[in-house]
Parts: C-alpha cells; structure tokens; sequence
C-alpha cells in the first residue's frame, strides 16, 4: 500500500481502526468517473457470459413454472405430509435475503454509519431482486395460482374477504408493505445519479432515458433538501419493517401447531438468520463486484472486515437460537415436540440438520474469528457461501422434517424433490443473478451522490477541502 | 413396458445385465426393451412418449382413463336408457321418479356365485352406487369392498363392448346362425362333444335351463370352476356327512369361536352376514355387556385373525394337526387322529380351548377354512357335534348350489377331454378359466383342439383370445336373474339400466341351445318363477296375469329384492359313523418353506383386475395398493437373506412375472423390495418380497389375481402371476417351496409405513411404538374394562386445560342447539375391512391417482384402515383404527386457511368450499391427523363420458389445485335436512346414514346428532371408554373411538 494518506490517517476511523471506507485520492470527478464509466462505457465480454448463464437460469425457470401453470402444483416433490417444501423453502430463504439491503441502507443511515454508503445501493437493489424471487414462490406453490388476488382484500361482489387470522394473509401484507417501501427508498435514493447520468450520456436513448427516470432532477438545495427528508423518513418507515417482515414470516409457522413449527422463539431467531443470510449475500455480490468493476477503492477492505463482523453476530444469534430450540423441546417435556427434535438430529432428514449445523455455526465461528479471514476476499466469500447454504438448508429442515413426521405415526413420509423442485430453486438464483447483472450494467451499483459526499465527510473530517477534479 | 412378446421372443436378461454392468451402452434407460435393443412399439409409434408426459409421469392419466375415457363411448354420452322390461323400486323410495333424487332398486350381485343382496342408488336412470340390501338375509344392508366397486366395472371401457368372431367384429345374428347350426348338430349327435363351463351356479332359473339342455343333449356335460374353490367345504361335508350339505353358521349366537384358517369375517360368500352376527356378539355397551371370545388358528394374518383374542400362528399345513389335536382333546372319535403333532405349541394352548369350549357347550362354533383339507372340515363337524353346536349355533340345510360337485374334478374331466379331442363345443359362461386354471391342467393348449369355443365375459381377457366366439356378456346391475343367497334364499337381480354395449347374460346365451330364440331375460326368469308357484299350487299362481295374482307377488319380490320363504329349512344330518381322517397330506417339514395362496382382498381370484378403486386401495394390514407381493414373516426374510440362494433369471422365466419393471440395483428412495424367485414343484415364478409381521416363519404368503396379460388398461401388467405355481394337488398350500433372489428390486407401493426396527422376535415396528407411546390407540381386556371403566380417559395432566397455562376461550361457535353432528368408531368392532373405504369413494367421486402418485404420497381417499402392532414382529397384536376427518369443533385447519375456503360450520361439520380454495395447502400441514386430501393436479376425470354416468351428481367433483376431505357425506345430511323441513318433521336418529357407516358390515360406525338424548352417537359417546385422537391438542374433535376391547382367555398366558 502506498504511504498512508493523512486524509484518513490523521482522524481515527469511526468503527475500528483499519482500513478507510474510501481509498485515497480521490475527488469528486474521480468518483462520478468510476462509477459511471460502469455503466455509460462499453459492455465488457465477462459481463455477457455471466449475463447468459443467468439468463439459461432464468428460461429453466420459466419451463418449471410453465410446467407447475400448465399441469399442476404437483410438479412438486410435496405431497400428504408434507405439503410444503422447496418453494415455501425458498420463498423464506429470499426474503432472509432481502433483509441485508434495507437494514444497512435505512437502519444504518440511521445510525449514521458512513461506511454504508458505499454498499447501501447494490444492497438495496439485492434487497429489489431477492423479495421479487421470494414474492414469486407464493404464488408458484399455490394450488390454483390464477386466484392469488383471493388473499388481498379487494371489494369482492359478493362481500367475500380474506380469512384475516391466517399468517398468510398477513405475509401478503407484510411483503407486499417490505417490497413497496424498499423500492420507493431505492428509487428516491437512485433520483440523483439518474441525473448525473442523464447529465454524463451521450447516446440520445440514454439520455432520455435517464432524463425520464430522474424525474427532472436539477440539484437545486430545494430538491437536496427535500430529498434528505424523504430519504430519512422512507428510512424511518423501512427499520420496523426489517424486523416485521421476518416476524410474520416466522408467523407462518409459529402459529401452526406442528412440532418444531410451533416456538415462541421463531420471531427474533428468523430476524436473525435473515439478517444473517442477508449479509452473506452482500459479501457474495460485493467481493466480485468490486473486483470485476474495479471498485476496490470504494468498498475496501474496511467494508469487507465489517460485514464479516455482522456476520459473525448473527451467526452468533442463529447458533444460539438452535440451541435454545433443541433445549425447550426437551424443557417442554411434550413428547410431539421430543420427537422432533430427537428425529431432527438422527433421523432421515439427520444428516440435512448437520450440514446445516456445519455451515451455520462450525464454518463461520471458527473462521470468523480470525481477522486474516475477514479480510480475506477469497475467504470471506467461501464462509459466506457455507452460510447461504446453511440457511436455505435451515429453512428446509424446519418446514420439511417438522412436517414429515408430526402427530400421526401412520401419515408419515418422506419428500423427494422432483427436477421442478431444482429447476425453481436454481431457476430463482438465475433470475436473482440475471436482475442484478441488468443493475450492475443500467445503474450505478454505488451511490454517486453518497459517494461524493463521502469525499467531502472525509475531506472534512481531515480538515482540508475535497478535490473536485 | 410390459411388452416382452415383441414378436421375436422373450427378453434375454442375462444379456442385458452383461450390457448395463458392461458400461458401453447408455448409463440411463428406460425399459429393459430398450437395453436389450429392441424397438419399443410405443415408442415407435409416439415420438413423444419420452416428452413431457412421461417425464412427469402422468401415468395417473392410465389410471383414470382406465376408469373412463375412450371414445368408443360414444353410446354412453347420448343418453341413458332404462329397460323396457318393469322394474321396480325399492319399496321405500319416492313413488315414480323425480328428477335429482335418487331411486333405490334391489338386486343381487353374484359373488362365486352367490348373490349378495344389493341395493343400488339410481339416478335418472343411472346406477351411481350401490349399498347391502337390508332384506336380503346375505347381506343384511351392509356391503363389501366388492360390492362396493363393482358399479365401477359397469362403465369401465374396457368392457367388451362387441361381438367377436375370430378376433374381428362380428354380429348378433351372425352368433345366431353359429349357434344355430351347432344345436342342430348336437341335436342328431345327442350332445357328444358339447360341454358348458361356469363358474358356481346358484341360480334356480339358469340350473333349470342347463337340465332343460341336458335333457335335449343327453350326452352333453356341464362343469363348474371357480379358482377360489370350495371344494374342501364340499369334500369335508362329504367326508363327514356322506353328502353334501351347506353350513350356515349363526355365529350371533356363539359366545366362543374358533377359526381353523378361516377368515369368515371377509373371505366366505357368507361373510357380509356373518361379520354383523359376529360384531353383533362383540359389541360392548357397557360393563355388563358380555363378548365372543374369538380363537384363530392360521398361517397368514387376515381380518379374522386380526380380530382374534388369542391367535396361534401356524402354518396352513400344521392347521391339519391341530386341528386333529382339538378333535381328540374334544374327544372326537375318528381313525388317523392324533397322528401328527405340532412343535412349538403352547401348551397352555389346547388345554386352555378345550375348556373354555367345553364350558360352551352349543353356544360356539368351530369353522374350518376354504383352504383347509376336507378331513379338518369333518373334524369341525365332528367337534361342533361332540360339543352340541349343532341346530343351534351350527344349522346344516340344502347345499344352495344347483348341482354341487368337486368343481376341480369336473375341471380336470374337462381338460382331459379336450385334450383327447372328445369336445367339439365348448361354451363358456364368465369366469376366466385360462387365467385360473391350475397350471398342471393344460387348459389352454387343450382349448385349441375344441372346435367351437364360445365364450361370454365382461372383457377381453386370456379367455376370449383363444375362443372363437366371444360374446360380450351383461353386469350384473344390467341383467335380469336369481341367485342364492348363503342361507339358501333366492335373490333377484334387476337390471337397473339397459345393456351399455348389448350384452348378453348367460341366461339369454342359453337360450339359444334350448332353443328358444327370443326369450330374454326377463322372461326366463319371471315365467320360471311362475312355474315354480303354479307347481306349489299356491294362491294366485294361475297362468293369466291378467288377473294380478303371480305378477303382483313378482313385483313385491322384486322390490325387496328376494323371493319369500326360499331359504332352506334346517336338515338333521348324522356323521358317518368310522370317521376317517388319516391324513393325506405332506407332514410339514421345518426346514422347507411353505407357499400359502390366497384370493388377494381388492382384486380376489383375478375377476376385479381393472377396477382402479379396488386397485388402489391399500390391502389391509400391508397396506399395499396397485401390486401383489411375496409376503413373508421378518424372522423368514431374514433366513431368506442369510440363506437364499441367488439366481440369474432367464428371459422365459419372465414370462409369468413382471416382465420390464425391473430395475438393477438402484434403490432411488430406499423404498424398493427385492425381487425373489419362488420355485415350487418344478415351476417359478418372479415377485417382490414384503415383510409383513404375523405371517408364521416359515410360510410364505401370495395373493391371486394379479399378473394379468389381457385385462384392461389397469389389470394388465401389475404384479405376478400366482396361478404360475398354483396346481390342482396344491390349490391352497404346500411345503417345498424354494425361494432365491434375483438381485433385482422392483417399486411396491404401500400407503403406509412401517420402519422396523430390531431384529427377529424383539424387533418392533417404528411407527407402532410412537403410536402406542401416543396414546393412539388404547386397549384393554373385557375384565380390565370392568375394573376400570375410565382407563380411556386422558390421564388429567394430559387434557386440554392441564395443557395449557391460558384459560380455555370460549368457541366462536355456540353448539348448544342441535343438531350436531358427531361420529363414534368402535375399535373392539372394526374388522378393517376396507369396505368403508371404498363406499366413500363411491359416495364422494373420489378419483383415483395411479401407483406413481400414491408412492408420492398423494392418494385420495377420505377415509385410511391404519393398521399398528404391538408385541415383537413375530407374533405381534394387529390394531387396526379407521381415521377419517375428525371434524374438530376447535379445527387447526380452519384459523390458517387465508381465504376461509375450511369452516365449521353451525351444525359442528368442518366445511370444506371447494370453490374458494385456492390450494395452498396449509390446513393439510396443520391437521394433526393428516386427513386431508389436495388434488396436485387434475385427479379427476373431467373428459371421459363413461364416468359422467357413474358419479353421484350431489357431490362436487373436484378440479385441480383444491383441498378435500371427509365431509360426513353433508350431501346426505342435506337432502335428509330438506325433506325434513319440507314435510315439517324432526329428523329421527339413524335416518341419515354416512356412506362408511351404511356399508361397515361390524356396525362399527355410529354416526347421528350428539346432542339428541337417545340418539345411538350419544349413547356411544356417553360409554366410558371412549376417547379421542390427540384431544390434548385441543382440537375437540367430533369423531371419536372407542377403546378397543379384547376378551382374552385368562388361562392362556401369551
């Protein structure tokens, strides 16, 4: 590394002391440049190869949800009794996915943590593109699919409504509430760059483009001013909703009264592990992004270290809350809830619970641990890897293994997955790739306005006044 | 798949296997054909078939197209026709016919040849289902599974639909003038060379046409087969008698029963009846009441040895000793007894029975099986005369069969004479003899040197390939006839909708060689009951029915669906004195294995082959559905896989078993049964082995019926051909069984579980010992019963309120005002039958999915036989527990359904609203008891224009992406409802009947308003030993059990 810049050095880092949020040298121009020479420059053949492979994902999916359209849910593995698996699986593990967006965008910008600013937009799109997939997966598993608008309440002629003490209803509302708010907070936040890169193009499409999506954005301090108040309210509206939308999912189990579903702790132990996989989502996309896009110099080394702290948090929650559920079945002395918990860690489904158990709690607290890890891109994106994983396998434990054997000996059985099951699962990543590709090549992964300021903060913070070429 | 005659010969497996372990062919494939290189015709002609369709296995599609489908319809979807001829409506039934409500017609459905009295719902014009006929002393108004499936096999469109000659479509009169010109010369030649075949005949009318015909044809003969012969109960009467006489057994009398390998409670023509009679003796009001105490003597568990207090697992070949040992200990006086003795007998055992019967004197009954020798059926006359049975519990009368004979001597003079070419006409009237024949007789071979085969069936079967003319006949529920019922009354058949494809019943084909032309059914039988009346010279039989007399009596049997006073009278017959029992057959020998054949429960001898219902319904106890199996004791199929030698099987020897469905090794869910190789005396046969605990070691069970070659799109193909190894020395069992394994597995599919777990007799069974520590299922004996009357009851830290720290809330529903309904299920009755099972499908158009889906897990029915054991797996207690919808007043299902598609209703049923459920399936995961049932896809068969006919129209047929369940039959509760209002009246208690429990031949659901005092459910439901399935659960169900009661011998220590 090159001499230590006295912008950075000479202010102790807010957090702990490291690596800066942003590289030195740079000025406003430089920072507007980087990021939009990403998307107004020539599209790169790496780009295309990933793009395609998403999109090969994305036409699996459309033949398996064809398939479930055409012919019936029963493309699925589910069956009696257990009528839910993959697709409730997965819709749950993409909204845990979203939660990393708008925790650090509106939680953390509450909090005044400026090392957000540099990951807060591709968080918040991944936040965009993981509840859309998530979103999906209710619709896809339903029997008859064409109804869905039988769980909103609209004015029916016949005075029929939604059956209001079922958790399904209230997820409608909870994701649908989630979805909204995470893309008014995206947008408003993108209003600025949009005008930048209206102000930046050349090619007439992209001008009018952007010109349309900027919604005449001028940067008058009206408009900052304006701006920043919406921001912090959208922000304010969207930190209980990180925490609701996970309750109420958790409520879909919680309120049923199947063993291993029924537990007062599912709330913050969904929270959690949402969080959780949120996270390690953001490490996934942020590790190549900033290679790929050569954008080390915003989310640096610093960025990585802190997520892979959060992470080790959570993490620290979800192991707990394992292990608390294993106790309090065992504390309620009731034997449904027993033979869960028994058959969970030895039965058919025993060795899921343990590669689940491996890459929740045993990769990442051992790994975690270590600073050389932390800031170790390679390292760091394979722990978070295993915590994806984990998390789709918790997901999959909890829903099917409760479901498969529950109260009546005689209804037991097993769950295969059927190639539908895989072509959704993958299909769904496919799509979630193949969005993000879109965004990483039509908008600025990073915010160009947050970014500026940034430069000014941490001119500021050294006392000198920032460069603006 | 099945195609292995692909015109150039047999598969040659060894060949395949050397290419598939090779590795130099394609790592996948899809059928043994393929491997083997040859061109599968399907193929071939579909280059779809490896396409979506079968990728996603929509093989459901065969299924329910066998049940309906096809153009060739095309009669059926213009309109229903009634007969010309009058028939009449069940007597209770609305006068003439209002569009939408159903008529009730009795009549009788042949069942080995013995009528089961049945009465059939008829919707303008279209018979929907059919229930027991409360008249009828046979069936008392209860019914069976085969009752209950058989108004499926009436528009099944692989019936026979046209007349075949020489495998092309022929004519009526074509068939005409053939007939015509054989009669005329057998007339010259006096009958030589012309033979009929039937299966048993019961019928008075058609026993008078066949000896009108003798007489025409003096040197013509008539023989009789039935692959499920009674021979030994005629040879035993035989034996004991010096003629043949019918046993009826008034087994609501007997206090004590023992069972020698007889599953009466199922497997007899009489066992509707007798199944009530028993029930009826068992059933426990309270302390006071008293109960049959019930002994079986058997080798493979059936529904009557699952009933048993005390069951001796013995092999089939030892029942003989035993039963000597009995007689003896009875002091029974006979030559030969006493010969042989049993190892491993108990000895509490014999001493304990014969106490315990003696103390019974007349008042208890000892029946041998069908399967058993005659000596042992002598041996039971003997003991229930040495023990004053009989005119009391025992009544011998009248054999109810035309011409009772050796039916598998009269099989084998046939076979003979074909094969010395001594027949030149050769007229079959159903049955399907080159399927069942016992294959020691060349049957088949034989039929080829008889000249003019002529054959009447309901299919196109094995039969009606190698006949030359084929006829189709009628069903039974479309033809006019008589039958006697067990007790020897005559039944009489109606038919309920005009022929669907002209068909033509035995009677008719007879006519021809009476020469008759032109008689139909009707006439046959009404004008031979004319005779009949005219000859007994009663009042009103005058030849003018203008006048009234005898066709008012025929309308008044007709609609009671019997003929007044036609049962027999009691006959005092005396034993032969010198009663010799010296046995005849093979002492069983330990070390050798012994097959044991049986009728398989849902498809029997081979005759319910393509009924979905019936193949799809879990077999009791194994629980197995689309499939037979090779069954056999854990203890055995551990010896097996120790012991067994293993072969490479050859491409013929396929030819009897499951040719293509193998796969090698592959287990893909763990789930596959290895296939096993059984030779028995000198011939094989290939199928997939099942441990089902109970079995005696030793013994191996299979079940007949399967392996068909020609029997529809549903019969054709699944399982193996028992009738392979089935010879005429050995119709029932024998020892010298080899069994080898093959290393290949083969998919069985069983809709419920059993892990076992442990080994030999300390082994238990998984899923029946979380089910016991569940509480589940709760037993006790009679005395224990008197002793502690609540010993049901959830033990106080286990009720609701013990539960749970809040307050109970009060219920959304106020259920104070009746009616509301409820339901009790007597585990002390239920035999597990399955009958109810089937009713409800009947009832509810209840589809059927195939056996792709039910081994997903995805099967239909509303109502499941679960089936526990208790004890070690070698002689294990057998429970069996109907669980149904249990209509929780505090339903989990209900709060989680987000568009309240399920609610409970006022009147306390758990309504299910098809068309508001928008099949997320929440309420299925939240059901405890996992009773409800989602439609994955379109599982009913909304195309074919056969199942229009068949479904009841006050129920909705469900489409794809909904939930269903058991409903109480609201449907009958409604239309009851209506009428009540209608007519201002109450409802009185017992009227509306759910569909399982009119047709529970042990009476063991009771169904009715618990609220109403005096209402049988309320009686039920006050009884101290009843309880309810997970009630800690707070789910208040409405169905609820009652404990089941065992009277157990205290002198037997088990």
């Amino acid at each position: 590394m090159d001499p230590v810049d006295p912008l950075t050095e000479e202010k102790p880092a807010f957090l702990s002391p490291g690596d800066p949020f942003l590289a030195p040298g740079h000025s406003y121009a430089s920072v507007t440049d980087r990021i939009t020479g990403v998307i107004l420059g020539r599209t790169r053949k790496g780009w295309w190869i990933g793009f395609a492979i998403a999109f090969f994902l994305v036409l699996v999916l459309n033949y398996g949800i064809t398939m479930l359209f055409a012919i019936g849910v029963g493309e699925f593995g589910i069956q009696i009794p257990v009528a839910w698996a993959f697709a409730i699986t997965n819709f749950v593990w993409w909204i845990g996915i979203g939660h990393a967006g708008t925790l650090i965008s509106a939680f953390l910008l509450l909090m005044r943590q400026k090392w957000r600013t540099s990951i807060n937009r591709f968080a918040e799109a991944m936040t965009i593109f993981a509840v859309a997939c998530a979103g999906m997966f209710p619709l896809v598993h339903m029997g008859r699919p064409w109804l869905f608008f039988w769980l909103f309440p609209y004015p029916d002629t016949m005075g029929v409504w939604p059956q209001f003490r079922s958790p399904l209803v209230w997820d409608v509302f909870a994701v649908s509430t989630y979805f909204t708010v995470s893309l008014l907070f995206w947008y408003v936040g993108l209003l600025p760059d949009f005008a930048t890169l209206r102000d930046k193009a050349k090619a007439k499409f992209a001008k009018v483009t952007y010109g349309v999506l900027s919604m005449g954005w001028r940067g008058s301090a009206r408009h900052w001013k304006r701006h920043e108040v919406c921001s912090l309210l959208l922000a304010g509206l969207a930190t209980p909703l990180v925490v609701s939308v996970h309750t109420v999912v958790s409520f879909d189990f919680t309120i049923a009264i199947v063993p291993g579903w029924h537990s007062t702790i599912f709330p913050p132990y969904f929270v959690a592990g949402a969080i959780y996989s949120g996270f390690a989502m953001v490490i996934m996309l942020a590790i190549p992004l900033r290679a790929w896009f050569h954008l080390e110099d915003f989310i640096t080394i610093r960025h990585l270290n802190n997520m892979g702290k959060l992470l080790l948090a959570t993490g620290m929650i979800v192991a707990y809350s394992y292990v608390m559920e294993a106790f309090f079945s065992f504390y309620s002395a009731d034997k449904f809830e027993r033979y869960m918990m028994i058959d969970r860690m030895t039965g058919r489904y025993g060795i899921v619970f343990w590669i689940l158990a491996t890459c929740n709690i045993f990769v990442p607290m051992i790994f975690l641990w270590w600073h050389k890890v932390r800031t170790s891109t390679v390292l760091l994106f394979i722990v978070a890897t295993f915590a994806q994983i984990g998390m789709w396998l918790e997901r999959f434990v909890i829903i099917v293994q409760s479901l498969h054997r529950d109260f009546m000996p005689s209804a037991w059985g097993m769950f295969y997955p059927t190639p539908t099951d895989w072509e959704v699962l993958f299909g769904s990543i496919g799509l979630f790739f193949a969005l993000f590709y879109l965004f990483a090549r039509l908008l600025p992964s990073i915010s160009i306005f947050e970014m500026r300021d940034l430069v000014h903060r941490t001119a500021e913070d050294a006392g000198v006044i920032a460069k603006v070429e | 798949m099945s195609c292995q005659d692909n015109g150039k010969g047999q598969l040659d497996l060894v060949s395949i296997r050397t290419r598939l372990e090779g590795g130099a062919e394609k790592k996948f494939w899809r059928s043994l054909n393929e491997v083997a290189g040859i061109e599968d015709p399907n193929l071939r002609d579909n280059e779809f078939a490896g396409g979506p369709g079968s990728r996603f296995q929509i093989n459901r599609r065969n299924a329910l197209k066998l049940m309906g489908a096809s153009a060739a319809l095309a009669g059926l979807t213009a309109c229903t026709k009634m007969p010309t001829e009058h028939i009449v409506p069940y007597v209770n039934a609305p006068e003439g016919l209002v569009p939408g409500k159903p008529l009730f017609y009795a009549t009788a459905m042949p069942w080995g040849g013995v009528a089961q009295g049945v009465l059939a719902w008829s919707f303008m014009g279209r018979p929907t289902k059919v229930e027991g006929n409360d008249k009828n002393p046979g069936s008392q108004g209860k019914a069976n599974v085969f009752m209950q499936a058989s108004v499926l096999d009436l528009y099944d469109p692989d019936r026979s639909q046209v007349l075949i000659h020489n495998g092309s479509v022929s004519g009526w009169s074509d068939f005409l003038v053939e007939t015509e010109e054989l009669r005329a010369a057998h007339l010259r030649n006096k009958g030589e060379g012309l033979r009929i075949l039937t299966g048993t005949v019961t019928s008075p009318a058609l026993g008078d046409q066949l000896s009108d015909i003798l007489k025409q044809f003096p040197q013509a003969q008539w023989h009789q087969y039935e692959a499920v012969s009674r021979d030994n109960v005629r040879e035993g009467a035989q034996l004991a008698f010096g003629q043949i006489v019918e046993t009826v057994y008034r087994f609501d009398q007997a206090d004590r029963v023992v069972a020698l390998d007889s599953d009466f409670l199922f497997a007899t023509p009489a066992s509707v009846r007798y199944a009530l009679d028993f029930a009826n003796k068992r059933r426990v009001a309270g302390p006071d009441s008293k109960m049959n105490r019930l002994y079986v003597v058997e080798g493979v568990p059936t529904m009557t040895g699952v009933q048993a207090d005390h069951r001796l697992s013995l092999r089939p070949s030892q029942v003989e000793a035993f039963a000597g040992l009995l007689a003896a200990a009875l002091g029974v006086k006979a030559q030969g007894l006493g010969q042989s003795s049993i190892p491993n007998l108990p000895s509490d055992w014999i001493h304990a029975l014969v106490r315990d019967l003696q103390s019974h004197q007349g008042s208890s009954i000892i029946i041998a099986g069908d399967p058993q020798p005659p000596a042992v059926h002598a041996l039971a006359h003997a003991m229930n005369a040495a023990l004053g049975n009989v005119g009391k519990t025992v009544v011998y009368t009248e054999s109810i069969e035309v011409s009772p004979i050796n039916q598998l001597q009269s099989f084998k003079q046939l076979t003979n004479d074909m094969e010395a070419g001594k027949v030149e006409t050769l007229l079959i009237l159903g049955g399907n003899p080159v399927y069942t024949a016992p294959v020691d007789l060349p049957f088949a071979d034989a039929l080829a040197k008889v000249k003019d085969r002529i054959y009447l069936g309901l299919y196109e079967d094995e039969t009606s390939i190698l006949c030359n003319w084929h006829v189709p006949a009628t069903h039974y529920l479309e033809s006019w006839g008589d039958l006697r019922a067990y007790d020897g009354t005559v039944s009489t058949m109606q038919p309920l909708i005009a022929p669907l494809y002209d068909g033509k019943s035995a009677y008719e084909i007879l006519t021809l060689f009476q020469g008759q032309l032109g008689r139909t059914g009707h006439t046959i039988v009404h004008d031979y009951w004319m005779g009949q009346q005219s000859q007994k010279g009663q009042k009103g039989a005058t030849a003018s029915p203008a006048e009234g007399g005898f066709d008012v009596q025929w309308q008044t049997w007709l609609e009671k669906g019997i003929i007044d006073r036609t049962a027999f009278a009691p006959r005092q017959v005396a034993l032969k004195s010198g009663l010799d029992v010296s046995s005849t057959a093979q002492q069983s020998d330990d070390s050798s294995l012994e097959i044991a054949f049986m009728p398989d429960p849902s498809v029997w001898d081979g005759s319910f082959t393509n009924n979905g219902w019936l193949q799809e319904l879990p077999r009791p106890l194994s629980k197995l559905t689309w499939d037979n199996a090779v069954m056999v004791s854990p203890a055995t199929a551990e010896l097996l896989n120790r012991s067994a030698k293993r072969v490479k099987i050859k491409g013929p020897g396929l030819g009897s078993g499951i040719g293509g469905k193998f796969f090698n090794p592959g287990p893909t869910q763990g789930t596959e049964n290895e296939v096993v190789q059984l030779s028995f005396q000198g011939r094989t046969v290939i199928g997939p082995l099942l441990i089902m605990p109970g079995i005696a070691d030793g013994c191996v069970a299979v079940t007949l019926g399967y392996g068909r070659e020609r029997a529809g799109r549903i019969g054709t193909g699944p399982g193996f051909n028992a009738y392979a190894v089935r010879t005429s020395a050995n119709p029932w069992f024998g020892t010298g069984l080899e069994v080898a394994k093959t290393g290949m597995y083969y998919n069985l599919v069983v809709t419920q579980h059993h892990h076992l777990i442990g080994q030999g007799s300390k082994g238990k069974e998984e899923e029946s010992v979380s089910a016991f520590r569940r509480d589940l299922v709760r037993i006790n004996t009679i005395d224990g019963y008197r002793q502690n009357q609540d010993f049901a009851k959830d033990p106080p830290d286990m009720t609701t309120d013990a539960q749970s720290l809040y307050p109970t809330l009060p219920s959304p529903y106020d259920f104070k005002k009746g009616p509301q309904w409820g339901m009790t299920i007597d585990l002390a009755s239920c035999i597990g039958c399955n009958a109810c099972v089937i009713a409800c499908q009947s009832e509810n158009n209840i589809a059927v999915v195939g056996k792709d889906q039910v081994s997903r897990g995805r099967e239909m029915h509303w109502i499941r036989v679960d089936t526990y054991y208790r004890g070690g797996l070698d002689t294990p207690e057998i429970y069996n527990e109907v669980v149904t919808c249990m209509q929780c007043e505090n339903a989990p299902c209900e709060y989680v359904c987000p568009v309240g598609a399920t609610v409970t209703g006022p009147d306390g049923i758990n309504e299910m609203v098809y068309n508001r459920c928008v099949g997320t399936r929440y309420c299925s995961n939240n059901c405890p008891y996992k009773v409800r049932r989602f439609n994955f896809y379109l599982f009913s068969d909304w195309s074919a224009p056969s199942l229009f006919g068949l479904r009841n129209p006050e129920v909705t047929v469900r489409s794809r992406g909904v939930m269903e369940k058991c409903t109480y039959c609201v449907q009958r509760i409604r239309s009851h409802e209506i009428d009540a209002e209608e007519k201002g009246r109450q409802l009185v208690d017992g009227e509306i009947l759910t569909a399982c429990q009119q047709t529970c031949p042990a009476d063991a659901i009771v169904f009715g308003d618990i609220l109403q005092p005096g209402s049988k459910v309320a009686k039920m439901r006050e009884q101290p030993r009843r309880y309810g399935l997970l009630e800690e659960l707070n789910t208040r169900p409405r169905t609820t059990y009652l404990a089941k009661l065992w009277n157990t011998n205290p002198e037997i220590k088990v």
